[in-house]
């Protein structure tokens, strides 16, 4: 019986399918646990669904790469998805062409402050260049990230792992600061997570409003274009 | 739902030849979002109404779509370990700080220009 358990398990863990599931049970268990547990900022379904993943693979001493061959459908996803912010955008657009000129400005600020701060912050803690340069564009999304830091001599997989990272922070921090700061403009919110926290800050405006959730987007699309022309220029003038 | 569907593969698929063509540091799907808001915007009429429920589907479940990417942290574990006392600086303080600064920004301007603002719809 133990030998055909194991079969089983030999055939199961190689598939695509197994893999492919438990991504979306984990994330659907993430959910479960937040909504029955208050809303938890720290309990944010995403960080739950990668940390239980991530216990599991190393439990059973699966591989990313066997993960990813079943996840890798959920990711390929991102695309159209963000393809798909074009619609909170088109929807909100009266409301953001009257805000037109606060949102360039709010942009090139919160932009550099995200650069500035990210590298300023490793460099005092003594991180080493090659740190430096991969956590520089961490608040700008994935796609975007691994490109820039490529191009400015960092380590693409690297900056992958720290802007998702970012992302969670924002979603699971973002509200607190917020509420400290007596920030309540949902144009402001939205704002604030797209350029610090890019996709994941956004999935979690929406969830607040169409308001927020529309700033976020386009202030994640901004950033990301901003920063992949801005710090290439930043850092070979830097050097 | 297939038709939607099909529009937001194209603009995705348009914007990665663009991407590659004109060598932009902008990833092809980015490109295909403004593809599809000039869409949205210049031939409204033409746009396909289920739109919103093809694209409402994927941004209903955008923070799942993260999570295989996340999971990568998985192959990082030695240098995150090593280097932990950066990173986690940056992450935590950079982007709690950038977050800060951004709203208040936003916040300022609010007050000051025209009030662009709606309350949560909670």
């Amino acid at each position: 019986m133990s030998a055909e358990i194991q079969q089983l398990w030999v055939y199961l863990s190689t598939t695509p399918l197994l893999w492919l599931t438990l991504t979306l049970i984990s994330y659907q268990i993430g959910t479960w646990v937040f909504g029955k547990l208050g809303c938890h900022p720290l309990l944010n379904p995403v960080l739950t669904a990668i940390i239980g993943l991530v216990v599991l693979l190393k439990v059973t001493g699966i591989d990313y790469q066997t993960y990813f061959r079943g996840a890798q459908f959920v990711h390929f996803l991102l695309g159209p998805a963000t393809v798909a912010l074009a619609i909170p955008l088109y929807r909100e657009l009266e409301m953001i062409r009257k805000s037109f000129g606060p949102i360039i400005i709010t942009l090139a600020v919160g932009s550099l402050a995200a650069i500035v701060s990210a590298v300023g912050i490793a460099w005092a803690l003594g991180g080493e260049k090659i740190i430096l340069l991969s956590v520089a564009p961490k608040s700008i999304t994935t796609p975007i990230a691994m490109g820039v830091s490529e191009q400015i001599g960092g380590l693409p997989s690297l900056t992958a792992v720290v802007v998702v990272l970012t992302g969670i922070t924002g979603a699971v921090g973002g509200d607190f600061i917020l509420n400290w700061l007596k920030i309540y403009d949902d144009n402001a919110r939205g704002m604030a997570l797209g350029v610090a926290s890019h996709g994941i800050g956004t999935a979690h405006a929406i969830q607040r409003s169409r308001v927020a959730g529309a700033f976020s987007a386009l202030a994640m699309a901004l950033n990301g274009l901003f920063t992949a022309l801005l710090l290439p220029v930043i850092v070979y003038w830097m050097q | 739902m297939l038709g939607s569907l099909t529009l937001i593969l194209l603009c995705q698929l348009i914007g990665e030849v663009i991407t590659r063509l004109t060598k932009l540091p902008v990833p092809g799907p980015v490109i295909g979002m403004v593809l599809l808001f000039c869409g949205l915007v210049f031939c409204p009429g033409r746009m396909p109404s289920e739109i919103e429920k093809a694209g409402g589907f994927l941004l209903r479940y955008l923070a799942l779509l993260f999570v295989p990417a996340g999971v990568g942290v998985i192959t990082h574990l030695d240098l995150l370990l090593k280097s932990w006392a950066p990173i986690a600086g940056v992450i935590v303080i950079g982007t709690l700080a950038t977050i800060a600064v951004t709203g208040l920004v936003m916040k300022f301007l609010n007050r000051r220009g025209a009030p662009a603002r709606e309350e949560s719809l909670q």
